[in-house]
């Protein structure tokens, strides 16, 4: 359980660390790494690898929208179901249930701000659940898991000191 | 131009230049350099302190404070003392204020040298000490240390160097340049022999947070030791603060009286900007600190596997972010090596002659760089050294 969480831990912000490093910082051998983290993808405790990416630097960010949602719970199954059908859309990046005076935040992300637009009125919206819809689009990201979105901090020291 | 340098005092001239500083302006005319030759951490100081100094200027905190320091910050820093080394200092006159632990150097120096006095230097050593001796008309006197023995301070090797005239000891744990540090009983075996010779311990503690295995043990803890021993500690390493330039000093009143009395014609205060973040990293820097000391501790791992595959020897270090591997294998003097690394694969590490002649045949890497940094550093120092064994 350790092994896990301390492998999860390195890799939560850094994907690309090897096995072999890991191994090094943890003292651990290299092949249980290996088995360890094929193990964690294996059980769903890792779903997947993302890159972030700034698209903005070819000038073709497209539209990225928060979307609350209010929705009338179902009996027995809640908001469950509704918010199943709504992660299938591919246009969904994300769904949260909330706290507060809305009930799902939906992010979703297209190509211009027509099919955001289209995705609410004919497929969000229409579900027999959802009752409204407040649409906020993403004017700029300036962080995102963690990483700031400017031009990367130089090392600023300098290269040889005592 | 007309040589000035009759006008230059000779105790001045006496002091070699900082052979870090030789190394810096070959390196700074090298383009695309992987460096591991800094000696600051890689983190910008945690934005909480940043913030606190803003708000502090944002109220007008912009004046001189007392001498000693803002009497806040030398609450804190007795408050620390006590819970870290579990040694209690009175904030109001056994506390004092400093820029950088550098200023608390050449303080205790001058406060306590006659000239002639011995200051025994245990090597390889931070540059600061022996040059700050010597400006204080004192004599630094090399105490050596070895690889075999993990860089401890071994009690025959301080005797056979004492002399009438010794008067100091310094001692640095974790270390600068070899990541050694001193255990209890390493420390016990060395108080006899300083109280027996009457030395003042002048204990720089700079890296204290900054150590892998165990919790950093001061000499000032140990019976007898906590009169003759000037503590100096400060923020620059352990929070990631060089450029604030905030240290202090802790020690018996009467010394830290006269240090204060330098200081107050000399420098006045440290920067009250520094204080008042000092003071915010003291109360509320603690998980910060603790992230930074594990992300070390990962690249320590990283470095020293990466130089066992390059086959450079090297001693586990146990505290700062230092490794000093040997570099015997190469066949090659610290500088030459250094150089040529720097001119064929722009690579910068530090000659380990710059901490002492004791250092030779060994250079000084600082992982206190990314991981890909250091892989990369490491690769190409392969590279070096498979090319240079084979000629
Ligand atoms: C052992 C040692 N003491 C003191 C200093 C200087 O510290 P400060 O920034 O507090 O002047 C350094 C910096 O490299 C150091 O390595």
């Amino acid at each position: 359980m350790e092994l896990k969480k301390k492998i999860l831990g390195l890799i939560e912000h850094d994907a690309k660390l090897n096995p072999k490093t890991i191994a090094v910082m943890l003292d651990e051998d290299e092949t249980v790494v290996r088995e360890t983290l094929k193990l964690l993808e294996k059980e769903s405790y890792i779903l997947g690898y993302n890159t972030i990416i700034n698209w903005e630097k070819f000038g073709e960010d497209g539209v990225t929208a928060m979307i609350e949602v209010k929705v009338a719970p179902e009996r027995e199954v809640g908001f469950h179901n509704v918010a199943d059908r709504i992660c299938r859309f591919p246009e969904v990046r994300s769904v949260y249930l909330m706290s507060g005076t809305y009930d799902l935040s939906v992010v979703v992300c297209g190509k211009t701000m027509k099919d955001i637009s289209k995705f609410v009125s004919q497929k969000l919206s229409t579900l027999d659940q959802v009752q409204s819809t407040v649409t906020h689009f993403i004017l700029k990201t300036y962080k995102q898991e963690n990483f700031i979105f400017e031009e990367p901090e130089e090392d600023k020291r300098l290269v040889v000191s005592p | 131009m007309n040589t000035m340098d009759k006008y230059i005092s000779t105790v001045v001239k006496s002091v070699p230049p900082s052979g870090i500083r030789k190394f810096f302006d070959l390196v700074t005319q090298t383009k695309g350099v992987i460096s591991l030759g800094v000696g600051e951490p890689d983190f910008v100081t945690p934005w909480h302190i940043r913030e606190e100094c803003f708000y502090s200027l944002e109220k007008g905190y912009t004046m001189y404070t007392s001498n000693h320091g803002l009497l806040e910050l030398r609450e804190e820093i007795a408050a620390y003392m006590k819970r870290s080394i579990g040694v209690e200092y009175e904030p109001q006159d056994e506390v004092l204020v400093t820029v950088g632990v550098s200023e608390a150097v050449d303080l205790a120096l001058r406060t306590l040298l006659e000239p002639g006095d011995e200051v025994l230097v245990p090597e390889p050593s931070f540059v600061a000490y022996g040059a700050g001796s010597s400006l204080a008309y004192g004599k630094p006197v090399s105490v050596p240390t070895f690889a075999a023995d993990e860089y401890r301070l071994k009690p025959e090797h301080l005797e056979k160097c004492i002399t009438p005239k010794s008067k100091i000891l310094i001692l640095a744990y974790p270390n600068n340049p070899t990541g050694g540090i001193m255990d209890r009983e390493d420390l016990e075996a060395l108080t006899d022999i300083i109280i027996k010779n009457d030395l003042i311990v002048i204990s720089d503690e700079i890296y204290s947070e900054l150590t892998y295995d165990n919790k950093h043990i001061s000499i000032a803890s140990l019976p007898g030791m906590k009169d003759r021993t000037v503590l100096l500690n400060g923020f620059s390493k352990a929070f990631a603060m060089t450029g604030w330039r905030i240290g202090y000093a802790c020690g018996h009143p009467d010394i830290i009286g006269a240090m204060t009395k330098i200081h107050q014609y000399t420098i006045m205060c440290a920067p009250i900007m520094g204080q008042k973040a000092a003071i915010e990293a003291l109360r509320n820097g603690d998980t910060e600190r603790k992230k930074m000391l594990e992300s070390y501790n990962c690249r320590r791992k990283i470095i020293l596997s990466g130089l066992k595959e390059i086959g450079l020897e090297c001693f586990e270090p146990r505290g700062a972010f230092y490794c000093f591997p040997s570099i015997d294998s190469s066949g090659m003097n610290s500088e030459d090596f250094c150089e040529k690394l720097l001119v064929e694969e722009q690579v910068a590490v530090v000659p380990g002659n710059a901490f002492g002649s004791i250092g030779e045949g060994f250079i000084r890497c600082c992982y206190a760089a990314s991981i890909n940094n250091i892989e990369n550093a490491i690769e190409k120092m392969g590279n070096f050294l498979t090319r240079h064994r084979s000629v």
